[in-house]
């Protein structure tokens, strides 16, 4: 070995050029976000959790066609129709979604002709049994609801690329 | 001495060493956040920040998980020594901090032969890890133990040299005298550092080795061994083996400071600077050496057991040898060795 080399090794430059990096990643600001309380950025088409829409004046928008069950590639849609019993109109009386077998491939948003089954943006809704993933008419509704001015934003904005 | 003087001197003394131990155990579990904090910081992570103000409570919210959950002895494991091999290691640990003194006077045992007995404290903590690896009765805590064996052994020679030329300057055995010898009107140059800078690197090197620190944790390399030694370990044993390790970690920091940073010398040494208790100074030292610790976590990669191995033997033992005749012919030469003035 060179005496350079020696004396390199010796006052450990390497070493303290190496620390004189990790110390300017040390103060650079983080690349990661604070996640549970701040949360990344989701675009117009996110497909999350699903929810089953209603128009303003409280009317489900289901008309109970069946495409989305039909189109449904993990077949996680199960529908039962009937004639609503004040009116007489068509309507769902069942509606399941498994969200078990859903792969979120957006099949049946793209499938209804009312959109009235879309995917939201919402994406924290793991559980701590499987039964609660059986999603039903009811909890379908609800995220409705829940979602219904996120879910219109994001229509809205895609709507000049359809 | 009557009786009652001697009850009374066990209950001072087993008053100080509880002082001792929960001062000890707090200041590792912010280093332990700390050492994840570091590690965080520089690959632009946030590490733990959700269990109180800035993760402070992350350590105890740990320690309360490790001991709430089911520990799983494995049915080949021989099970006493399997139990008992993370309470030898965590408590040689503990026995080390016996002799260290954090201020003048504030060593539980003061000691003459005070160096020695960390040595050979430090020594016996490989027994731990071997006890754990081999009781496992698996595969891969043997490697990892077997592992830690060679290259405990491999590291302890050269950490051997480099307390010789220390105590060789010093003159004495003595932890608090050494701090003593380095009190000059130099302040921070006066300490064993500058004049001992090859040992002290070596020192600062050796010691990760020695406590299966990265770059040198091979002995638990998670991609090859998953973790070494403690593989089949789980709930307490497996947080007395990890306490086990932070604590060797800050002893060798301790130790670090006391033969090359001056103990709880004031590294400026006049009036508003040696005003500050000399246990404020030791603990910056320590924290400084133990945050060097772990920047060297976060930006080295580990070394493969062939180049530890070449380090240990080839490297750093003809090194502290040269050394120790060095600093002997420099002593004898100017006449300044301890026993000569």
């Amino acid at each position: 070995m060179k005496l350079d080399q020696v004396a390199k090794s010796l006052l450990l430059k390497e070493f303290v050029s190496g620390f004189v990096l990790a110390m300017r990643y040390f103060f650079k600001p983080k690349a990661t976000i604070n996640y549970p309380f701040e949360m990344g950025h989701r675009g117009p088409r996110f497909r999350g959790e699903h929810a089953l829409r209603r128009y303003p004046n409280g009317e489900e928008r289901c008309i109970a066609c069946k495409l989305c069950e039909a189109i449904c590639p993990a077949q996680a849609i199960t529908i039962e129709a009937g004639p609503r019993r004040n009116d007489g109109t068509r309507r769902t009386t069942r509606y399941d979604i498994d969200m078990v077998k859903c792969i979120y491939c957006g099949m049946c948003q793209e499938a209804c002709p009312v959109d009235a089954i879309v995917e939201g943006p919402n994406l924290e809704f793991s559980v701590e049994t499987r039964e609660e993933l059986y999603y039903d008419k009811a909890k379908l509704l609800a995220n409705g609801e829940r979602w219904e001015r996120e879910i219109a934003r994001n229509i809205a904005k895609n709507a000049p690329y359809r | 001495m009557e009786s009652g003087d001697i009850l009374l001197a066990v209950a001072i003394m087993l008053g100080k060493s509880l002082l001792m131990l929960v001062a000890l155990l707090i200041f590792i579990a912010y280093a332990l956040l700390a050492d994840r904090k570091i590690w965080a910081a520089v690959q632009l992570r946030r590490g733990p920040n959700v269990v109180g103000p800035w993760g402070l409570l992350q350590s105890f919210a740990d320690l309360l998980k490790f001991v709430l959950k089911e520990p799983v002895i494995p049915a080949p494991a021989n099970k006493g020594m399997f139990l008992l091999a993370p309470l030898v290691m965590c408590t040689l640990a503990l026995a080390a901090w016996a002799v260290i003194p954090l201020n003048a006077g504030w060593a539980i045992a003061d000691i003459n032969v005070g160096i020695l007995y960390i040595f050979a404290i430090s020594s016996l903590g490989v027994y731990g890890v071997i006890m754990g690896g081999w009781a496992s009765n698996s595969k891969y805590p043997f490697l990892g133990a077997l592992r830690s064996a060679a290259q405990m052994v491999s590291y302890e020679v050269s950490i051997g040299f480099v307390i010789v030329t220390v105590l060789m300057c010093a003159g004495t055995l003595n932890l608090s005298k050494i701090v003593e010898a380095q009190n000059s009107n130099f302040g921070i140059l006066g300490w064993y550092w500058l004049p001992l800078f090859p040992m002290f690197v070596v020192f600062f090197i050796s010691a990760m080795a020695e406590t299966n620190r990265p770059p040198f944790d091979l002995p638990e390399a998670e991609s090859e061994l998953v973790a070494g030694y403690m593989v089949e370990y789980s709930s307490t044993p497996y947080l007395l083996f990890m306490l086990g390790e932070y604590v060797a970690i800050m002893t060798m920091c301790a130790l670090g400071t006391i033969l090359f940073l001056g103990g709880w010398l004031s590294p400026i040494p006049f009036a508003p600077f040696t005003w500050v208790p000399g246990v404020i100074w030791f603990v910056l030292k320590a924290s400084f050496l133990f945050f060097l610790i772990a920047m060297v976590k976060a930006m080295v990669p580990r070394y493969r057991y062939d180049q530890l191995m070449r380090l240990g033997w080839k490297v750093f033992l003809p090194l502290s040898l040269a050394m120790v005749v060095i600093v002997a012919g420099v002593l004898m030469l100017t006449g300044s060795a301890p026993g000569m003035r």
